[in-house]
């Protein structure tokens, strides 16, 4: 083979099925619950038993356009249902009520941002309602057994335009959905759970002495984590230019279309899935049990109204509101919670800068500990205002106030009152301050002297004697007022 | 002019339609599918430019239920009427994964 | 017969609420007719015996301590076998389900047990609804009472039959293109199709389901009332039921409509029509001239019936709807496949795609299967467009005919059947020619609109013809006071067949 320059292009798709955390299933009143005992929550409807009708869920629609809303995507104002028919067990009807030609959103986009700081805008072709399959049980070798507990769970599936390049821009994209759906409340995006799946659609433009080569499209279904989304894309790009490379010509998206390929979770590769018979003809057809769901200017209105402020919105107004830099703002908005006891505490009258120290301070780190997001923590924006407030009038420091971050994490309380109790409130009567800085003084006359002398070591020194007071106060002495007094008393005579 | 359905078209709509079919059915069906299809193609002499599709008899829109759990069946009710079943669960043949 | 048997549905509730007689007496007499004579007409599936009586003991002990039982107290009612109920089986007269037993009751059936009627038993029909002669059943064929060599006509035959042979007092049926219509029209019956969305759904196993409605079947227009204001209303588990008030069809019933628009569709009386039917139509039409009505003609241009060379009839609206209906049923249909509910083959299934396969092909009988293999096709790639999108334009096309009729009208009048009551076995040969039995009643349920059918006299071999009175969305009660109108001014009303010659009273 010629050593020509060769360029390739990866070209990735992805469309994610998300779980809505509505209460029941999107076309009948059963729990929508992961979890509970095989069929249990299962009724003729969402048996597929005869005669049975479905009635959609309001919650799902709205969950749904919220989504769509967030991913600038139009709302059309009609879109209506249909039936996608294929045989599984896990389907008990042998057809799945879906959008086929009028979702519920369509043409919107993500911006998505990317490891390195910048961040890519992914077009979204789609987002439609849909509701999920029950599932098959493979413990028993000899057959298989069927659960309808998730079967009418409502799906949100957003399919976006091939518009990613990379594994990681797979990635970002795939993550910054599960923010969002979190961030609007509409899922739980718990992979463990099944809430999010994936199948990205994979292949790749090169170019080769002026002409471009397309390899056949591969859509790998079924990815239900991020390391296999990166991994199936990964391994898909490997393949698809192994296999091109041998047979350029014949490796063809014209020649051999769309294929479908399975993900080896045990070997980290994409795997060669048998077709299921006939798969290919769904014969959608509009659902006539189901009226068509007419979104009006207001329905709209009230959906944007309640979406309110979006990750990377917020992320742009802390970094202008409180000089966070952009890490720290980047760690404010990891979900709603954790930005929104921001707002709150500032909004209680809590120095931002204090607030956001505490935060990313010991707060974080005890969240890290708990493997849970700092909004998880039981802090509320009272006790965090009130320890901000006390920690920038000086009546704590701030080794006592990460002690009364942690008393508060395991027992709640008030952080006054949680500093009485152990003793960490800094000394306000200014005589027994000025008892310390005088015995710190006295033992301790060479440090002293030097920064009496001002000469080059006096800055060290007075450090030293600002600890040296601390730790004769048992760290109640307030910082200010002891760098006051030590100041006066040896300013240079 | 015969208006038969090809034995190919008629098995392939029935695998479709999960129907298993003999010979004879085949060829009964090919011949009756063909006669009724002869028969619908006369709406094909209608004019129907500009003529939305009518999917339902009567043109409502947004029904739509409130988000709240109401009564289910126990696994015993639900596999009530179920030809085959392993412990709570429905059983078939082994199959592949999910749908 | 026990006199019990010859009263209408409301004079026997009056009786009973009189005390004239009880619930259970009633329901004895029926009983033991049924007994007698439904070995001959094969009308039941299955008679709820123990489930009856249980109820006429609860509405006499309701009366006895002064409660009210209720609109339909003490009716024994009979209902098609493919309403669900949580007793008995809801079979749909096939194989496939033969042995089901519904976890749920459909709302229609709800509301009359709620208004105290007694539930005798599930009614034969053809399987899954779809048919015209009850021979598509997998219990055998039911008979009609007036020759019992001819069919009572389909899908709801069973209920008909037992209309007409008084082994009920009324009865429930479904409609998807003339099952409540064309069987009462072939047993001297009243049989109402409701607008779409007027009854609930909910529990009435889907045929067609943007075409199926539940209705009454009744032996005069005042007990189908009746029954109308009991199941008619919105029901929050059938998003397609409609959230309008119901009128009460029993008040003003018998108050003439003055100046009564009919139009006369011109398509529906062509030279095709059998003559007798025909002139049955014609003295109707004089009869609300003498009425005082306003008689005229109008067109349903795309609901034309065309007789080809060799006299074989053919009609855009009989096309739209074979599309239609079987498309929606060959999805509906999809769920009965051997692993949920319902029949699986015993035969060794290697996967499971011969299990389906297997299961399907034992279950279900060949006119089902004929019909899900064309609905599948329609709408299988690279047939969608030219034959299910094609027939829901068309479908359009024949609405907007009705749409314009009723500008000008207040009711459509016209044939319910081509001819009276066949024979046996006369159709069942070709598919194509049964389906010709609705084509009167086909582009109704194309339309949504309710429609009516009752008797307008016997044909010269003694059979029945009925005469169909259409009305505009929602005008149901437009069209029970046409149909009262003519049945008082005729005097045809409640046609008794002929003693089958077995009975003993």
């Amino acid at each position: 083979m010629s050593e020509q320059a060769t360029e390739v292009l990866a070209i990735v798709g992805l469309e994610i099925h998300v779980e809505l955390a509505t209460e029941t299933k999107m076309f009948c009143r059963c729990r929508n619950r992961f979890g509970d005992p095989p069929n249990t929550n299962v009724c003729p409807v969402c048996i597929g038993m005869p005669g049975v009708l479905p009635v959609m869920n309001s919650k799902a629609v709205e969950y749904s356009l919220k989504v769509g809303q967030a991913l600038n995507c139009e709302l059309p104002s009609y879109s209506k249902w249909d039936r996608k028919s294929y045989y599984y067990p896990d389907l008990p009807k042998n057809y799945q009520i879906s959008q086929y030609d009028l979702p519920l959103c369509k043409d919107g986009y993500l911006d998505v941002p990317l490891p390195d700081g910048s961040s890519k805008r992914i077009r979204v072709l789609r987002a439609h309602l849909e509701e999920d399959a029950g599932k098959n049980i493979h413990d028993n070798p000899a057959h298989t057994g069927v659960d309808l507990n998730r079967a009418g769970v409502p799906l949100l599936e957003i399919v976006s335009q091939p518009d990613m390049n990379t594994p990681q821009e797979a990635l970002s994209f795939a993550r910054e959905m599960q923010r969002l759906v979190r961030w609007l409340g509409v899922s739980e995006a718990n992979m463990q759970m099944g809430h999010m799946r994936f199948e990205p659609n994979i292949n790749l433009h090169i170019t080769r002495g002026g002409t471009v080569y397309k390899t056949p499209i591969v859509e790998v279904k079924n990815l239900n984590s991020f390391k296999a989304l990166e991994g199936a894309v990964t391994h898909e790009l490997k393949r698809q230019y192994a296999q091109w490379l041998e047979d350029p010509e014949g490796f063809s998206l014209d020649r051999k279309g769309k294929q479908n390929r399975g993900w080896d979770d045990q070997r980290n590769i994409t795997v060669f899935q048998r077709e299921k018979e006939e798969a290919h003809d769904y014969r959608y057809f509009p659902e006539p049990d189901l009226p068509a769901v007419v979104v009006d200017d207001a329905w709209r209105e009230s959906i944007r109204a309640s979406i309110g402020e979006l990750p990377l919105a917020r992320r742009e107004r802390f970094i202008k509101q409180h000089q966070l830099g952009s890490k720290e703002a980047e760690a404010m908005i990891q979900d709603a919670d954790t930005g929104n006891l921001l707002d709150d505490a500032t909004a209680m009258g809590a120095p931002p800068r204090r607030v956001v120290n505490l935060m990313l301070g010991r707060m974080s780190a005890a969240a890290n500990e708990k493997g849970c997001a700092l909004g998880q923590l039981g802090v509320s924006a009272a006790q965090l205002s009130q320890l901000a407030i006390m920690l920038e009038e000086g009546k704590l420091n701030a080794t006592a106030g990460d002690k009364i971050i942690d008393h508060m994490i395991a027992n709640g309380g008030s952080p006054l009152e949680i500093a009485g109790k152990l003793n960490l409130l800094a000394e306000s009567n200014t005589a027994a301050v000025e008892q310390w800085v005088d015995q710190a003084i006295a033992a301790n006359p060479d440090p002293a002297q030097q920064v009496r002398s001002g000469d080059k070591k006096a800055k060290q020194a007075f450090g030293f004697l600002v600890g040296q007071v601390m730790r004769i106060s048992g760290g109640k002495a307030p910082p200010s007022a002891v760098k006051e007094l030590l100041e006066s008393k040896l300013s240079a005579k | 002019m015969s208006n038969k359905i090809t034995p190919e078209v008629v098995r392939h709509i029935g695998k479709l339609a999960r129907i298993e079919l003999d010979d004879q059915q085949v060829e009964m069906l090919g011949r009756q599918l063909g006669d009724i299809l002869r028969y619908v193609d006369k709406l094909q002499a209608l004019n129907t430019d500009g003529v939305a599709p009518m999917a339902h008899a009567v043109e409502i829109h947004n029904v739509l239920a409130d988000d709240a759990p109401g009564q289910s069946l126990t696994a015993d009710e639900a596999l009530a009427n179920a030809p085959a079943r392993d412990n709570d669960f429905f059983m078939v043949p082994k199959v592949l994964g999910d749908s | 017969m026990n006199n019990l048997l010859k009263l209408s549905a409301l004079e026997l509730k009056n009786a009973i609420s009189r005390g004239d007689t009880t619930a259970t007496e009633a329901l004895e007499a029926y009983l033991h007719e049924i007994s007698v004579q439904d070995g001959a007409l094969r009308a039941y599936n299955e008679v709820l015996v123990d489930e009856a009586r249980d109820q006429a003991r609860r509405i006499d002990d309701m009366r006895k301590i002064g409660e009210s039982p209720g609109l339909l107290a003490g009716i024994p009612i009979a209902i098609k076998n493919n309403l669900c109920t949580t007793w008995g089986r809801t079979t749909c007269s096939s194989k496939m389900l033969a042995n089901f037993r519904a976890p749920y009751t459909a709302t229609a059936v709800a509301r009359i047990r709620q208004a105290g009627a007694v539930v005798l038993g599930k009614t034969n029909m053809d399987e899954f609804a779809m048919g015209s002669s009850t021979e598509n059943s997998a219990h055998g064929a039911s008979v009609n009472p007036w020759d019992l060599s001819r069919v009572p006509g389909g899908s709801s035959g069973g209920s008909a039959s037992a209309v007409a042979g008084s082994l009920c007092s009324a009865a429930l049926g479904s409609d998807t293109g003339g099952s409540i219509r064309q069987p009462a029209a072939l047993c001297g019956i009243v049989g109402l199709k409701p607008t779409y969305g007027r009854v609930s759904r909910y529990g009435l196993v889907a045929y067609g389901s943007s075409l199926d409605q539940i209705g009454p079947m009744t032996r005069d227009v005042a007990d189908c009332a009746a029954v109308m204001n009991v199941i008619a209303g919105h029901d929050p588990a059938d998003a397609t039921s409609l959230d309008r008030p119901v009128p009460d069809y029993l008040a003003n019933l018998d108050e003439p409509i003055k100046g009564l628009r009919i139009g006369l569709p011109r398509e529906f009386l062509s030279d095709a029509l059998d003559p007798e039917i025909h002139r049955a139509i014609e003295n109707a039409v004089e009869v609300y001239r003498s009425l005082g009505a306003e008689v005229k003609e109008v067109s349903l241009p795309h609901s034309r019936i065309d007789s080809g060379a060799g006299g074989e009839l053919s009609s855009f609206a009989v096309a739209c709807y074979y599309i239609v209906a079987t498309a929606e049923a060959s999805s509906n249909l999809a769920r009965y496949d051997g692993v949920h509910y319902g029949h699986r083959t015993e035969r060794d299934a290697a996967d499971i795609i011969d299990l389906y396969s297997r299961s399907r092909a034992e279950g279900f009988g060949d006119e089902v299967k004929r019909r899900i293999m064309l609905g599948t096709y329609v709408l299988s790639s690279g047939y969608y467009d030219a034959y299910y999108l094609k027939a829901l334009k068309v479908r359009r096309l024949i609405k907007n005919d009705f749409d314009e009729a009723f500008e000008t009208c207040d009711i459509l009048l016209c044939p319910t059947t081509p001819s009276p009551a066949f024979k046996m076995n006369e159709k069942t040969a070709d598919p194509l020619e049964m389906y010709l039995a609705d084509i009167y009643t086909i582009s109704v349920n194309l339309a949504g609109v309710p429609a009516i059918s009752i008797p307008v006299g016997l044909s010269s071999r003694n059979l029945p013809i009925g005469m169909q009175l259409i009305g505009g969305v929602f005008r149901e009660d437009v069209v029970l006071r046409a149909a009262r109108m003519f049945e008082k001014a005729s005097g045809i009303c409640r046609l008794t067949p002929p003693p089958l010659g077995r009975d003993a009273e």
